[in-house]
Formats: C-alpha cells, structure tokens, sequence
C-alpha cells in the first residue's frame, strides 16, 4: 500500500478535554478510506488537524512520506488536501461558476478568469462525472447539487485527496447513492477519498477500509469487506450494541391530536405547509420522514404552538387552534402536549444554564418549584437529580453548566423534562441527532415505552433507519405537503426515498397520496 | 501551548485586577509625559479617596450612584437588553422623586415623605424606560438606538421644564425652590453621602434574589441567554422585555434620590453627570452580578472622589486628565476585558509545568 497521508502520533487537548490521544493512521493512496465514531470520538478533530484548523500538540504529518507542518487550511490546499465540510461554504446568491473561482479569481479582472475557470469546470465536470450547470445559480440548486458544487470547488483548486465531512446528513437515500457513485469515479481516476460518518451503511457500502474511533483513539482498523455492521458498531461503543429496536405491535387508542388542512404561509407569501392533515392516537408513534427543510420543522412548530397556523385547524385534547385562536407553548403544555425540539441547543435549553435550571424549562411555574415569588431552588435540584437518575444522565451533577454535557446526555436531559410530565401527547424532533449510539439503543426504548404507556408519539427524523424502526406509521413529507403514508410493515427505504424526493408513487404497495 | 480555562479564583479576582493594573499603568505613562511622578500622584490618588472619613463618604456617595446604574444595566443585559438610557432615567427618576417632594414635603411627615420620594423616582425611570420598551417589543425598534435617543429627549424636556415650569419664583437659576427637610434623605456622616447608600445595597440584595430566585428572573434570564428557548418554553417574551426594561428604569431612577433628596435638596439641571453612561462599565467590570457591581461601584466612586482631589493638588492634571484615567480604566476594564486572559493563561500553564 502507498500511502497518500500518514499521520503519526497525533496528540491534542482542548482544556480539559483530550480530544485527540496519540492517534496514528495511514490513508491508502487512490482508495476509499473511511473513518467512522460516535459524535464526539474526535474524527472531526482529527481532521480538522490535517487541514490546518487546529494544530497538534502532538505528533507528525506526512503527505506522501514528506513530513508537512500545517498551519492553516492554505498549507492543507498547497499540498493538494481539499475538504468538503457538513455544512456547505457556498455564496446563495452567487452562480456555481462564481462560487468555483471564489477565494481563486486569478487576477484583478474577473473575465480572464471565469473564462479559464469555465473551461476548468467542463473539463472536471466530464471527467468526474460531476455534473451541474455553471451559470446556475446556487440558492436555486438541491441539496445534492450544491455538494457537488462543494466537490468541483475543491477538484478545482487542485485536490488530489478529499475529506468529505458528513456528507449525508441532509441527502436522501438516493441522493446519497448518488454521492458514492461520484465518489467511485473519483477513486477510478485517481482521487483520493476520506469518508468521516457515523453511519455504519454508508462505511459498508462505499469505503475500501474503515478506521475506528473511540473516545479520542484509533481503535481499530479493518478492511471493509471483511468486518460487519454489528462489529464496527460494538468497536464504537466498546460493547454489544443491539441495532434492531424489538417492539411489540401498537395498540392505537382514540384520537389525541388532529390536523385538519393546516397550512402555513410566511411573510414573503411562501407557502411552508400546505393541506397537511393528520392524526395522532394514543399509543402508536407516528414518524414523519422527509429530507430536512420540507416543512418538518415548521410542523412541529404548529403543532406545539410556537406558530399559529395561517389555515386550517389543530384540535389538541379537546381545544382547537386556528388562525383566529393561536395557542401558546405553555398552553399546549398544560394541555398535556410535551415537546422535544429538533435543535435542542437552540431550543430545548440554555447552554448557561445549570442542569437543573435546563431541567425545568417551560414548567418553571408549576408549583412544585416556585412558591408564591421564589423558586424552590433545592426542589429544583432535587428533580433534576431524579431525572438524571431515570434517565441515565452522566455526569450525574445538577448545578454543572447544561453546555457541559456531551450531545447525547443533553438529549437526555431534554427527554427527560418532557416525558418526566407524562404527557399525553409527546412531539419529539429529531430525537437521536448528534447522540451515540449507546444512547440512541436507550433514547428508542424510552419512546416506545411511552408509547406502550399510552402517550401518543410524533417523531420527525431525517435519519430514514430511525423512522423505520420507530414508527407504526410513516408520513412522507415534501416541500410542505404530505405526500404519501406508508405502515411499518410494508415500508421501505426506496419507496419512502422516492417520495422524500418529491416522486409520488400511487402504485407502490402502502403509498396513498394525500 | 495548551491552553486552559483559569481557576474560578483567577477568573473573578485576578484577572480584574490585572485589568486595572494595565489601566493604571497605562495612566503612569501618560502622567509621566506630562511632567508628573506616577507614584506621587497615585498616593494622592488614593489618600484623596480613602484618606479620610469625609473622602472615603464622598467616595461611596459617588459609588452608590455607580451601584443605582450599574445595576440597571445588568438587570436589563440579563434579559439580553442593552439599556444605554441610564442617563435619561436617572434624569426623569430625579423629575418624579422632585415633583413628588415638591406637591407634598410641606404635608406630609418624613418618615412617609421619603419612601414617596423613592416609589416616585422608581416609577418615573421606570415609564421613562417602559417607552423603549414598548417600541422595541411591539414595533421591533432597536432598543439601543432608542434609549440613546431618550437621553437626548429626557435632558431637552428638563431644560424646558427648569428654565419655564419648575423654576423657583425670583430666581435667576433654574433650579426649584428647597425641599423642605422632611424630604432629606438622613445623612450619614457629614457630608454627602446618606441613607441612599443603604438603599443601593437593598437594591444589590433584591436584583440577586430577582435574577436567581424568583420565576420572572428565570425567565427573563431565558429570554436573554436564548431567546428561541424562551418562545420554546412558553415566554411571553414583548412582556419579558417591558418587564426587564421598567426594573432596569426603575433602578435607574433612584439617582434622582441620592442626589436631590440625598445633597442638592432641590431639582437641579445635569445632576446625573454621566452615571447612567458609567453604569455600562460598572456592570461590564462587575460581571452583571450585584456583588461585582458594588466592588466596582466603589472603585469607580474612588476615581471620582481621588481624581477630584488629584486636579485639586496638581495644576498639570486638570479635570479633563482625570476624565482620561476613568476612560482608560473603562476601557482596560470594559473594552479590553479579555485582552490579559492568554496572557494568565500561559502563566497559570508555566506554573503547573514546573
């Protein structure tokens, strides 16, 4: 094997936390290389390292066996290293071909360079297989197109080795395949690929070897064909994981939650949601797939009462909610309606807060923590304590800062607070985002007991695994419609991508357009 | 070089001190070029401010100013709101604590006459805030950008209201007629400084409660950290901010009591002089926490009251030089609060090294 990139004995700290420990690894020249761990196991890091965003404490660089320093991305760029980042670095209101050439315009007047670049861009295009119109502009683009797009802008500053960094996270299944067949071209002509997920399907189906990460260490390494999901998982966690979610079948009660043609219109006349009606019973969760940005996150706003709806009606345990009549969160919530936000950072808590001030957000009037005028500060303590109990939060410390806590024990607090009021109704947003695998396995047994308690269950997922083995029945949304409802029986992952996609397919077994 | 968080000790005492040594240093300098010993006037400094019981009195009757608006800033700053009005609450505070005393210090016995006077200059600051307020929650108009504004406003109407309303008869100044002395805030000591500076401290005490303690405090520290986790949780955030903005006013306001009650005992044009604009640099030194307030409240007061002294003993330093060494200590302070930071850092890291 030559290797393209060794990293030897790279060592780095962030305060307190040892992101990275003494990691070594060699990435094959003209292969797939993938890198896979729990959010957190320092493979972002690690990356981050070998284009210069951080520096190492520890360790050397070698780009084809010539030790390299790396201060900034530029050096990473010099030596033919191009990253394509999870969140893309693309100008809307610019035309892909504008964006290309940003950063390397090649000279004060513009022309002579776009002219080149065009060239450049066809010739990459035809070679790669990358296909995206250069005078398209790119607010108007799909998701996938506007990683290509990603990709060419690397291809064209001269990258010889790519590191995508999460790069499904906001395709569809078919857009992924899609991505990997790219990504075979690539490798076919020579392009060295670095592939960084957490997602065991993507590591089996495009990666020619896979190293795992565990808590800031390079645990393991093998070759993709001969390791298995079930073992790259038990690498990453360092225990038996059980990736299939056992469940006994729902036992659907009466109607808790009822959407009737609600629609929702923003200022600038944009429709949001449209015609989107539903029904939530008692014990059955319902999943919602859809690609992020369909209206997802505007329903669940609607459906908590964070925005009223511009149309129709939501009848929640006997209230219903309209244009005329909005409701409020903390109406819903004494209605009995818990919410577990999409972005719980943003939402769900308040990064400077205390645990335990985390713990009561949105009840914080209730009386069992404020008296008259004063909060009952060692109430408060005493339940957030309880929770972190119930739900396995470590570390196990109220009065520690809520940003301190890593994704998957903050989600757990976050679920903790809503379903600790046994609601009747729970939403929950994308439940398992940035969370371990060890704790998604728990945060999906948690949901299903409550269904099997009888609280009705609303998940909204952009990971398609998780709505499958989640939901009793699954609504497909696209651009703010549903488009189709499938049963878990019969559901696959094609039929719901096709739909994902904005493809109504009548004929398909399940599938009924709405 | 691994960089760590300081220890909580270094974090709230050093690195404060450190900031005001590098003022103060940067002060020496300037002293120096022209044509004064640093030292020399550092010990006048000091001795002018703490030398004796009447400058340490004047000392904390300007600090307890400091503590009225740098508590109005944090209050508001909690909620995520940046009250630059300071100056024109204390302002309009000063207006409704004088008008109170002026309709009722002949009728009504002391011990009534100055919990009116406070209520007064509370609700006056308050509704001169609450306008603001309004805008900002109702008609998103930035908060900042209005409260500015407001100063200017507040100043143009007590100008009018002096020099045509509230001017006694026969007189050549604008200011009022005397209060009476049932409407004299108690004096301790001999000179300026009276109960107010009691008040400032049970103010110090219920904005901790308020924040800490209470559910509107809670809240209001939601809306401030994060405002969409606020909506989340069911905040009613225009009622939050109308709520933060009249405390914050409210605070502000009680100016008017140290220092028309407190010393002037009558309504005088300009007695804010600028609190309302330092109360931004007490809160930003005092970490928005009561305690830091009044620590920095009292180092503020002792610039006022040791630079006063200082212009006095030494011809070269005037009253503008002395307005230099605030604005350098606000700036090292405020401004340039986190440019020491690495600096202790790589210190605390050599230590553990060694």
């Amino acid at each position: 094997m030559t290797a393209a990139i060794e990293l030897e004995r790279i060592d780095k700290s962030f305060g307190s936390v040892h992101a990275v420990r003494d990691v070594s690894l060699a990435i094959e020249k003209g292969a797939i290389t993938g890198i896979i761990g729990e959010n957190g196991a320092g493979k972002s890091t690690l990356m981050s390292i070998l284009y210069g965003l951080y520096h190492a404490d520890a360790g050397t660089i070698r780009v084809d066996g010539q030790p390299v320093r790396m201060e900034s991305p530029h050096d990473a760029i010099a030596h033919g290293i191009g990253m394509v980042h999870q969140h893309f670095m693309l100008i809307d209101s610019f035309t892909v071909l504008e964006n290309v050439v940003l950063g390397a315009e090649g000279g004060p007047l513009l022309a002579k360079g776009t002219a080149a670049a065009r060239s450049e861009l066809e010739r990459l295009s035809r070679d790669y297989g990358l296909t995206v119109d250069p005078d398209a502009v790119v607010a108007e683009l799909s998701v996938g197109e506007q990683q290509r797009v990603e990709i060419l802008k690397v291809l064209f500053r001269g990258a010889r080795i790519l590191i995508l960094d999460e790069p499904s996270a906001v395709l569809t299944p078919q857009e992924t395949d899609r991505l990997f067949r790219i990504l075979a071209t690539l490798k076919a002509r020579g392009v060295t690929v670095v592939l960084i997920t957490h997602k065991l399907r993507e590591i089996m189906a495009a990666t020619d070897r896979v190293y795992v990460m565990r808590q800031g260490r390079m645990v393991a390494v093998r070759a993709t064909p001969e390791t298995s999901p079930e073992e790259l998982a038990e690498l990453m966690v360092g225990r038996k994981v059980r990736l299939q979610l056992d469940k006994a079948p729902p036992h659907p009660g009466e109607v808790r939650l009822r959407a009737e043609h609600l629609g929702l219109i923003d200022r600038r006349g944009v429709r949001l949601l449209d015609d989107v009606s539903l029904e939530l019973r008692a014990g059955e969760i319902v999943g919602i797939a859809g690609v992020s940005g369909n209206g997802q996150t505007e329903l669940l706003q609607v459906l908590s009462g964070i925005r009223p709806p511009s149309r129709g009606t939501l009848t929640v345990c006997g209230r219903t909610i309209d244009a005329g009549h909005p409701g409020d969160p903390a109406e819903m919530r004494d209605l009995g309606v818990a919410h577990v936000p999409e972005d719980r950072q943003r939402q769900g808590m308040v990064a400077a807060f205390r645990a335990s001030e985390t713990a009561i957000l949105g009840y914080h009037e209730q009386p069992q923590f404020s008296r008259t005028f004063l909060l009952n500060l060692p109430a408060v303590g005493a339940y957030c304590a309880k929770l972190m109990e119930r739900f396995d939060v470590r570390p196990r410390v109220p009065g520690l800062r809520s940003s301190s806590f890593s994704g998957g024990n903050q989600q757990k607090l976050v679920l903790a607070r809503e379903m600790a009021q046994q609601p009747k109704v729970l939403l929950v947003g994308q439940p398992t985002r940035g969370v371990d695998i060890g704790a998604i396995e728990f945060i999906h047994r948690e949901l299903v007991k409550s269904r099997d308690a009888g609280c009705a269950v609303l998940v909204v997922s952009v990971e398609l695994d998780e709505i499958l083995s989640l939901a009793d029945r699954i609504l497909v949304m696209f651009a703010g419609k549903i488009v189709g409802e499938v049963t878990s029986g019969r559901a696959d992952e094609r039929t719901i991508g096709l739909m994902m996609a904005g493809a109504r397919a009548p004929a398909l077994g399940g599938a009924e357009g709405a | 070089m691994i960089r760590r968080p300081l220890p909580a000790w270094a974090e709230i005492v050093l690195l404060p001190l450190v900031n005001i040594a590098l003022a103060f240093v940067t002060v020496g300098i300037i002293v120096r070029i022209i044509g004064v010993d640093p030292l020399h006037a550092l010990v006048l400094l000091v001795v002018g401010a703490f030398g004796s019981a009447e400058s340490i009195g004047y000392t904390l009757y300007y600090a307890t100013n400091f503590i009225f608006t740098g508590l109005a800033v944090a209050v508001a700053f909690h909620g995520g709101l940046f009250n630059i009005g300071g100056e024109g609450q204390a302002y309009i505070g000063g207006l409704g604590c004088g008008l109170a005393v002026l309709a009722l210090d002949r009728y009504l016995p002391i011990w009534l006459m100055i919990p009116v006077g406070i209520a007064a200059a509370a609700l006056f600051g308050a509704a001169w805030a609450a306008v603001p307020a309004w805008l900002q929650a109702w008609r998103g108009s930035h908060i900042v950008i209005t409260t500015i504004m407001f100063n200017f406003v507040a100043a143009a109407l007590m100008v009018y209201l002096m020099v045509n309303v509230l001017i006694a008869p026969g007189s050549m100044t604008p200011q009022s007629r005397n209060f009476e002395p049932s409407a004299f805030m108690p004096a301790m000591g001999g000179n300026a400084l009276n109960l107010s500076l009691a008040l400032a401290l049970v103010c110090c005490v219920a904005v901790w409660v308020f924040l800490w303690h209470t559910p509107w405090g809670y809240a209001l520290r939601t809306m401030g950290h994060n405002p969409e986790a606020a909506v989340y949780a069911g905040t009613d955030l225009r009622r939050m901010i109308m709520l933060g903005m009249c405390l914050s006013g409210a605070l502000a306001g009680l100016v008017g009591v140290n220092e028309l009650m407190g010393v002037h005992h009558r309504i005088v044009l300009d007695f804010p002089a600028g609190y309302g604009f330092a109360g931004i640099a007490v809160s930003l030194m005092g970490r928005n926490h009561p305690l830091g307030i009044v620590l920095a409240a009292v180092l503020f007061g002792a610039l006022q009251q040791g630079g006063a002294e200082l212009s006095f003993d030494i011809p070269n330093i005037t009253r503008e030089m002395v307005v230099v060494i605030q604005g350098l200590v606000i700036l090292f302070s405020g401004a340039l609060v986190h440019l020491p930071r690495p600096w202790l850092q790589a210190l605390f890291a050599l230590r553990r090294s060694s």
